[in-house]
């Protein structure tokens, strides 16, 4: 967005606040990413700690275990190495 | 008048009264000569349930802004005090407590800044903070102290200010001598300051973010809309000055003149040294020798307008500084005041500074007298053959 | 203790955030939040943290947070503190709201190291956070009291005279339970049940109390991101990070480890040691490896661990 079309000092917060919570999720991290982390559900027992290790939130539990965010893993790799049961392969983005 | 009673107060005793029934929530302060009476007075209010307030006796000015940006920040009423050195410490935090719109009322002890130490009063501790973002009036004695700060709470807090305010003393000559002081019952108070409705605050159900890091995108947007609320704030101590009237009987404004009328030249300074220019000025009336006082309440926002409507029909002016801004061309009072002439196109008025007082020093009705003569001159003169001068150094 | 499946699924720390890939902090700041117990607010000092999680106007922070300055997150918490009583006292507040104040080990251990003592001398109830990445990293690797002895920053490069940072870690948690307060712990992002139980613990002590979290970042320590965690967890089974906790006078030994791996474990998966593995250095990584059986002893002895 250009300079010019930001929003101009009277139509922001006064002080620099930000009026609401969680709004870099506007913001995608996923573009940093140089690998992908791939999970095998058929391997994967649900055990979390990919859940619980991510530095960005973009592991997801779900009704099958687990799920990628891939809008924001920057691609670390540290689920993949912690998997207990090596379920998450680091492949290369296209 | 029914709503007053007179207290037998210093100026620092004052403060702490004032803010006592202000209702403040929360004062976050640490001691430092000659404010320390204000930290003391407030600590006693505690200690003996006068006041429901949270006292942080913290562990430095630092800290005390600190604490008060914090404070302020959930919605609570916040006063703090401090003086010289302790002023400098917190130089950081003024410009966050302004910046994050912070209403934080805070007294100025004013004293003399380091090296060498030297506790006593003049305002360069204040001017080395003057463009921090905060409102700041300076008041001429204890009762006037006690006015602005009633006052200030409900400036600072207006919804379209949101701006620190600093109310500025001059050390021991007002924070330690004992004045009858006219304050108003504590009903009054309630009545004319009520509780703060903050606009934004820390609160669990609303999780907003204050403090963020602003990029070149929108930093500048940021310091334009506190520009902006300098101008509200002018207008705000118009409207706010002349409620108080109705309350106290005192009518304040951004600057309080005296004998301006049909005078050709006027003395312009901040604080105590106003009362003791009047004086002189009264001498010379009787001789025949007209020259207006020109007392600044108001320093931030710089009531330019106010300034060149007063002066208007002058030749000279002499400026007071209490402080040095070494290696400018001027004090930074007189720089302001050249400023607003220049901006009126009013460049024939002459203008000269005088730098008086530092570290405590005496300005003597003599020196005052002789400062007024040379008003005089340079009205007559057109001429200033001195722009800037000390008063009252050795050589 | 929990299990994963018992911490909640919300994120108040949330994605979006721009914490380097594989960064230690941003786990350890997911993991803190976890062990919020109700209402809360968060106090962040200048550091990576913050600059990463509040770039305007995008807001990683599900809580309500602020940030004032570098040195003062103690200070600024201790105003937060005071201003929510003060109003729940008032009747203009109903419910009780805990406060964190979040420090890397630049604002904590070195320049906010004043404002920390004075609040927990003060004794208001919040909870310090110190996640430690062993080096001022926001500004780009420069050492603090909490650099390791040995390790390469670039304010303590490993020269051909000096092999890294001379001195030693500071003891942050010894100081601060010198002031009296009831709990302090050491924890890591590694053995996350331990981390985020001692993080409610201290948040349920009334009256101040101290976490010290170590964090690895992979760009001050130049090691691999998908190492991160690894790397926390040798820092724990080297006995280099001792885990432990003090409770209102008695010390635990969280994570006791009866046979540790040699320090080089730990150290040879970060590049800023590397140096010290240079024939000339040897004498270096054994005096860490015997500084690091001195302090683990000192704390197992304190622990009353045989």
């Amino acid at each position: 967005m250009s300079r010019d079309e930001l929003p101009g000092w009277r139509s922001i917060a006064i002080g620099s606040v930000i009026p609401e919570p969680a709004t870099a999720r506007k913001y995608r991290t996923g573009d940093w990413r140089v690998f992908r982390p791939v999970i095998d559900l058929d391997k994967c027992i649900g055990c979390l700690l990919c859940w619980i290790y991510c530095p960005d939130a973009s592991i997801q539990q779900s009704d099958r275990k687990v799920k990628v965010d891939y809008d924001y893993c920057k691609g670390c790799g540290i689920c993949a190495e912690e998997c207990p049961v090596k379920a998450i392969a680091m492949v290369e983005e296209a | 008048m029914e709503k007053m009673k007179v207290v037998g107060l210093s100026g620092d005793q004052i403060a702490a009264y004032a803010a006592k029934q202000c209702r403040v929530d929360v004062v976050s302060a640490y001691p430092i000569t000659p404010q320390t009476i204000i930290v003391e007075e407030y600590s006693n209010y505690v200690a003996n349930g006068e006041v429901d307030t949270e006292f942080i006796c913290v562990e430095s000015e630092h800290s005390a802004m600190s604490a008060c940006i914090g404070a302020s920040l959930t919605g609570a009423r916040v006063f703090t005090a401090t003086s010289s050195q302790g002023l400098a410490l917190m130089h950081e935090m003024l410009y966050i407590a302004s910046g994050l719109r912070c209403p934080i009322v805070m007294c100025v002890v004013n004293r003399a800044l380091s090296a060498p130490i030297n506790i006593h009063c003049d305002h360069s501790d204040m001017m080395g903070s003057r463009d921090c973002g905060w409102i700041q009036v300076f008041a001429e004695n204890a009762q006037e102290v006690y006015d602005w700060v009633i006052q200030a709470f409900k400036i600072a807090e207006d919804r379209e200010v949101l701006l620190p305010m600093a109310v500025n003393l001059d050390g021991f000559t007002i924070s330690h001598a004992l004045e009858d002081i006219r304050v108003l019952e504590d009903g009054a108070v309630d009545e004319f300051l009520p509780e703060r409705e903050a606009v934004y605050r820390l609160d669990p159900d609303n999780p907003i973010l204050v403090g963020p890091l602003v990029l070149p995108d929108y930093y500048f947007e940021f310091k334009v809309q506190q520009e902006e609320a300098m101008r509200k704030a002018a207008e705000k101590i118009g409207e706010v000055t002349r409620e108080y009237y109705e309350y106290s009987s005192r009518k304040y404004a951004p600057i309080d003149p005296f004998n301006v009328e049909g005078a050709n030249t006027a003395l312009i300074a901040m604080g105590s040294t106003a009362g003791m220019l009047r004086t002189v000025a009264r001498q010379l009336e009787r001789e025949g020798k007209r020259v207006a006082v020109i007392k600044l309440w108001l320093y931030r926002p710089f009531p330019g307008d106010e300034l060149i409507k007063l002066v208007e029909d002058m030749e000279s002016l002499i400026v007071l500084d209490r402080t040095l801004s070494f290696g400018a061309p001027v004090g930074p009072l007189c720089s302001d005041v050249i400023a607003a002439l220049y901006n009126a196109g009013r460049c024939d008025i002459r203008v000269a500074n005088a730098v008086y007082g530092l570290g405590g020093r005496d300005l003597t009705p003599a020196e005052v007298e002789e400062l007024s003569m040379k008003a005089l001159k340079m009205a007559e003169t057109k001429m200033v053959d001195k722009r800037m001068e000390f008063i009252g150094v050795r050589e | 203790m929990v299990t994963l499946r018992e911490l909640p699924v919300e994120e108040l720390f949330g994605p979006g955030h721009r914490l380097c890939a594989g960064c230690g902090p941003a786990i350890s700041m997911r993991m803190l939040t976890k062990a919020f117990r109700g209402p809360t607010v968060v106090t962040n000092a200048t550091g990576c943290v913050e600059v990463a999680s509040s770039i305007y106007p995008f807001n990683a922070w599900g809580v309500p947070w602020v940030h004032t300055a570098f040195e003062n997150a103690a200070a600024t918490a201790s105003g937060i503190e005071a201003g929510f009583k003060a109003l729940r006292r008032k009747g203009k507040l109903e419910r009780n709201v805990d406060v964190i104040a979040i420090g890397g080990d630049g604002g904590t251990f070195d320049i906010g190291i004043q404002a920390l003592s004075g609040a927990l001398e003060r004794g208001h109830d919040f909870v310090y956070l110190c996640y430690d990445n062993e080096a001022y990293m926001n500004t780009g690797i420069q050492r603090s009291g909490a650099t390791p002895h040995g390790a390469a920053t670039t304010t303590s490069p490993a020269g051909s005279k000096i092999p890294g940072k001379p001195e030693w870690k500071k003891d942050l948690i010894g100081i601060c339970i010198a002031h009296g307060i009831d709990y302090a712990a050491t924890a890591s992002i590694a053995y996350w049940n331990d981390y985020v139980t001692k993080v409610r613990k201290a948040i349920e002590v009334d009256g101040p109390a101290v976490v010290h979290v170590l964090a690895p970042c992979p760009l001050g320590w130049r090691s691999e991101p998908k190492d991160t965690i690894k790397i926390a967890k040798l820092a724990v089974q080297t006995r280099f990070f001792p885990i432990y906790e003090y409770d209102k006078g008695t010390y635990r030994l969280s994570i006791k480890v009866p046979n540790p791996k040699p320090v080089e474990e730990f150290l040879k998966l970060q590049g800023r040691f590397r140096h010290l593995f240079q024939p000339e250095f040897a004498d270096e990584i054994r005096k860490i490896q015997d500084y690091v059986d001195r302090n683990y002893e000192r704390i197992a002895k304190l622990s009353g661990e045989p």
